[in-house]
């Protein structure tokens, strides 16, 4: 098997704040495979938007790469590259795109200019050159009458159309691997249909890698091909996709999956995880999960479980690996007792 | 009740650890001690008050020394002495001015935004004449048509023409709440419109006003000072500070001293009041005003900040 | 655009009309009138002449409408102190302000900008030692800090002549260059007081808009495309962080214009501004109406170039 295009291993960024040192990567390692795409899931504070920032190396202080956090990108170590050189990877052979495409785009240049600025800024093309490639992209993405939307402002457009505008962005320069960061989550349920298959089709076309990052599993069944899931800071199962929808392993992603309303299964009552995701200056002790855990026992309050195979490509960071039979066991989680 | 006296602690906490706000805080407390004792303290030490020409003719115009720390003016006044009471008036004046301001644009800005219409067009049409003149011109206009003035019509016509920026603060915030739903409710509950003025309204308005004012002292003690070193402003033997300019302007280069004193008064006056301003507006958090509430209050604020001569 | 500058007009010219308005009623508050005190003395039936004659005895409507007309014509009036049309001694004395105004407004912005910009981006020591000289610069009473320069610069070294807009009476003996000479020596200090004493404020606004706009969106978008810190700084954060500062323009000139009052007078520069404190001295109604005036129309269409401004920066407010 060839590299993989991504190897990440022993990531950790923290912020020093006044209130401790919030350990948002807490030692996260994975590939990502030229081609393939990845979805990376977990609530809001699990340190998923983190590890794409510092992939990015996007991290300003009071944050910072830990030392000895290895990101191996192309053959090449980013995660200590000097930042001139790391502004030639961004947006060239790197990129990503973001969450609010509202306030992703400057509002006083055309979508144009800020599209051919990533060409111009690479010394990829002249004015005209990066305008003209720009407006290609536009209609890439799908974008009606390019010509003439190239020459507007954010503000005359809507909000699905600045997102398809801040994916062309990403992709003029045909990066090998895209971080795509909730791209879908503030736009509305039929747009958001609308991007994820123009995401899967630009895949297609140019061959670039994913990262999707979401907390919607309901995304990722769509998208990826595997799938990564994080919670307190840390991996705690990866698999590929089907595999975790029908085998799910670790109790954080059956809660996840629980919660999830699925046409087909009426229920009276969606589940919730009880409990709410610690804040990261104060990881538990032990299993990060274990006070929200319907089959925690004292292992697992004490014993900070590691990574364990469960087969074929599929990892999970709980105890039941090695004590299955306490998953009959079930009962009210810590916090709720 | 115990979330009020936390939450008070720690924003006095906050604020004082604003860069300068502590030292400001002490100097507005020093400031008011010699102001309100101050001059009787003095003239119980010295034996004269601030207007007293000591007819010695080697003390007219002396330069400072231990009887006189501060030197004398052209016509033998104590010079510390009228420095000091200087600030008493000079903070009368500004805080009694600023008060006045902010009442007269908290009541115009008020009826403008509630009542609407043509009548808010109107009014807001006014206040754009009054905000077109520069306050400087007006003030020395009116000011000097009267001759010398009494302090309390000095302060009159100060705070008589602060208060355009606030009424366009208060205006924005009504309209905002006029529209929001919970004023309906508190309409629907059969609240008068003046109570709901009175208890929706204020509360959202006072974090700028607070701003406003402390940043108006110090604009209002410049202005008054201004106007009296151009003649236009406090009576004959009223020792302002910028009155005691005026005195000494003749001689200028010579006697330093009459010209240094009251102008280093002035400046660490606004400069405390400047700077605990500032640290009040940065720990009431104006990011607030600008993400929750409507581009025209965040305009309105920024145009409520007191302009130094404005 | 053009209905945009069309509507603008014309709101300038209502509150043009407010502010003469305003003027009317606010100096006619004031008591006394033009003939109770007057530099020339006067005898009383003089005054009871003088006053009969421009319409003082009659009531305030009559007085007002009169007033309106007037201005319509564009005769504001005649000064008896100075003796001449009050729209002469303002045709005269509005050059010399705006020549002053003007460049010290120009100077101000852009060191008052480059100073605001370079403290955001710059925090730490700098920006703190920066904020506290501002800060103090501007805390300081104008007309003292323009009397503390004309005695340092003018007195104590005499490098700069000691006020006035040329050497007085040498100046018509002087060859063209030498004249041109003599008013640019005469203009530098007026201009470098009245610079200091309003970059201050300037300077407050900019880094506030700038830290306003560095932690946005599109600056964390701009980043991961690879753009460089400066490009960064100047092409996306500051042309943002113009807008704000063009409608500050709008809202700082009429306290520029009263700072530049103080100016006038400690510098004896013949400008609005002296025109103004004379007036006011020998009663002259009519010529401090005028000032008046005159000052509110130069910020009403100061006003209105600050909007336009506006629009031609900020795409958002173009419709």
């Amino acid at each position: 098997m060839a590299d993989p295009l991504l190897s990440v291993r022993d990531l950790r960024t923290f912020f020093y704040t006044e209130n401790g040192v919030a350990r948002s990567v807490d030692g996260v390692s994975f590939d990502i495979s030229a081609g393939e795409t990845v979805g990376l899931v977990g609530e809001s504070g699990c340190g998923k938007s983190v590890t794409a920032l510092s992939l990015m190396r996007l991290i300003r202080p009071p944050g910072r790469i830990e030392p000895g956090s290895q990101i191996k990108f192309d053959g090449l170590d980013i995660a200590a590259l000097d930042e001139k050189s790391m502004r030639e990877i961004r947006g060239a052979r790197l990129a990503m795109v973001f969450q609010e495409p509202m306030t992703a785009l400057n509002p006083v240049f055309t979508v144009g200019d800020q599209i051919a600025e990533v060409v111009r800024v690479h010394h990829a093309g002249s004015k005209k050159e990066a305008w003209d490639r720009a407006v290609k992209m536009l209609e890439t993405v799908g974008i009606p009458s390019p010509a003439q939307r190239a020459n507007e402002y954010p503000h005359q457009l809507s909000g699905g159309m600045r997102q398809r505008v801040v994916i062309a962005m990403a992709l003029i320069m045909n990066p090998a691997l895209v971080i795509a960061d909730e791209p879908t989550t503030a736009l509305d349920v039929t747009i958001q249909a609308q991007i994820l298959e123009l995401l899967r089709d630009l895949q297609q076309k140019f061959g670039t890698s994913i990262l999707l990052i979401t907390h919607d599993l309901g995304v990722v069944a769509e998208t990826a091909s595997r799938v990564i899931v994080m919670y307190g800071g840390e991996i705690v199962e990866e698999a590929p996709v089907s595999d975790l929808f029908a085998r799910a392993h670790h109790p954080y992603t059956e809660g996840l999956l629980n919660a999830m309303p699925q046409v087909g299964h009426e229920r009276e009552r969606l589940e919730t995880i009880p409990g709410s995701v610690p804040p990261p200056t104060k990881w538990p002790q032990g299993c990060r999960f274990h006070d929200r855990c319907p089959y925690a026992w004292d292992r697992c309050a004490t014993e900070h479980p590691p990574l364990y195979q469960i087969g074929g490509g599929h990892v999970s960071r709980c105890h039941l690996a090695v004590e299955p039979e306490r998953r009959a066991q079930k009962h009210e989680p810590m916090v709720v007792a | 009740m115990a979330d009020t006296t936390t939450a008070s602690r720690s924003f006095v906490r906050r604020l004082l650890r604003q860069p300068g706000a502590r030292w400001s805080v002490i100097a507005i407390a020093l400031l008011v001690v010699v102001a309100v004792f101050g001059p009787s303290v003095l003239r119980h030490i010295q034996g004269y008050g601030p207007n007293d020409q000591l007819q010695i003719v080697q003390l007219k115009n002396a330069p400072p020394s231990w009887a006189h720390p501060f030197g004398t003016d052209r016509l033998g006044r104590d010079l510390l002495s009228r420095v000091v009471t200087g600030a008493q008036i000079s903070l009368a004046i500004s805080v009694v001015a600023v008060a006045l301001s902010i009442t007269v644009g908290t009541a115009y800005g008020l009826v403008s935004g509630y009542a609407g219409g043509w009548v808010d067009a109107v009014m807001m049409r006014i206040l754009d004449g009054f905000l077109a003149i520069p306050r400087v011109l007006l003030l020395i206009a009116l000011a000097t048509m009267a001759d010398r003035m009494p302090l309390w019509k000095l302060v009159l016509l100060i705070g008589g023409t602060g208060w355009f920026g606030v009424s366009r603060l208060i205006r924005a915030e009504t309209i905002v709440l006029r529209r929001s739903t919970f004023i309906e409710s508190a309409h629907a509950l059969g609240a008068s419109m003046t109570r709901t003025m009175w208890r929706h309204v204020l509360p959202n308005v006072l974090t700028p006003v607070i701003v406003f004012a402390t940043l108006s002292v110090g604009n209002v003690i410049l202005l008054e000072s201004g106007l009296s070193y151009l003649g236009a402003g406090t009576k004959i033997p009223t020792a302002s500070w910028g009155a005691i300019f005026n005195d000494g302007m003749g001689s200028a280069g010579d006697v330093w001293w009459v010209l240094l004193f009251p102008g280093l008064a002035i400046l660490i006056t606004v400069l405390a009041f400047n700077v605990l301003g500032d640290a009040l507006r940065d720990v009431l958090d104006p990011r607030h005003l600008h993400a929750s509430h409507t581009p025209q209050i965040a305009e309105a604020a920024t145009s409520a900040t007191p302009e130094k001569n404005g | 655009m053009r209905r945009r500058l069309a509507a603008r007009l014309g709101q300038s010219i209502v509150v043009t009309f407010i502010v003469a308005t305003i003027s009317f009623f606010a100096i006619r508050a004031a008591p006394g009138d033009p003939f109770s005190y007057s530099a020339k003395p006067l005898s009383q039936s003089l005054r009871e002449q003088l006053r009969r004659e421009s319409g003082y005895d009659r009531p305030m409507a009559e007085q007002y409408l009169r007033y309106l007309r007037k201005i319509a014509r564009g005769d504001l009036g005649y000064s008896f102190n100075k003796g001449e049309y009050v729209t002469t001694a303002l045709a005269q004395a509005l050059p010399r302000t705006l020549l002053l105004a003007g460049i010290a407004l120009v100077l101000s912005f852009v060191i008052g900008i480059a100073l605001g910009v370079t403290q955001a981006t710059r925090a730490g020591w700098f920006d703190r030692m920066t904020s506290t000289v501002i800060l103090i610069f501007y805390s300081v009473p104008d007309f003292w800090g323009a009397m503390i320069m004309l005695t340092i610069f003018a007195s104590w070294w005499r490098l700069f002549p000691p006020g006035d807009i040329v050497t007085p009476v040498m100046h018509d003996y002087m060859p063209a260059w030498k004249a041109f000479a003599d008013r640019v020596w005469h203009l530098i200090l007026p201009v470098a007081s009245l610079t200091l004493l309003s970059l201050a404020g300037i300077a407050r606004y900019q880094r506030a808009a700038m830290l306003d706009v560095l932690p946005s969106d599109f600056i964390r978008t701009a980043r991961a495309k690879g753009v460089s810190e400066r490009g960064l700084v100047w092409r996306h954060a500051f042309r943002n962080a113009l807008t704000p500062m063009v409608t500050i323009l709008g809202l700082t000139l009429p306290a520029f214009l009263g700072g530049l009052v103080f100016i006038e007078r400690v510098f004896t520069w013949p400008g609005i501004g002296s025109l103004a404190a004379e007036a006011i001295e020998g009663r002259d109604y009519d010529l401090v109406t005028g000032t008046v005036i005159v000052g509110a129309i130069l910020v009403v269409f100061g006003n209105l170039l600050a909007d336009l401004l506006h629009a031609a920066i900020d795409p958002r407010v173009r419709e």
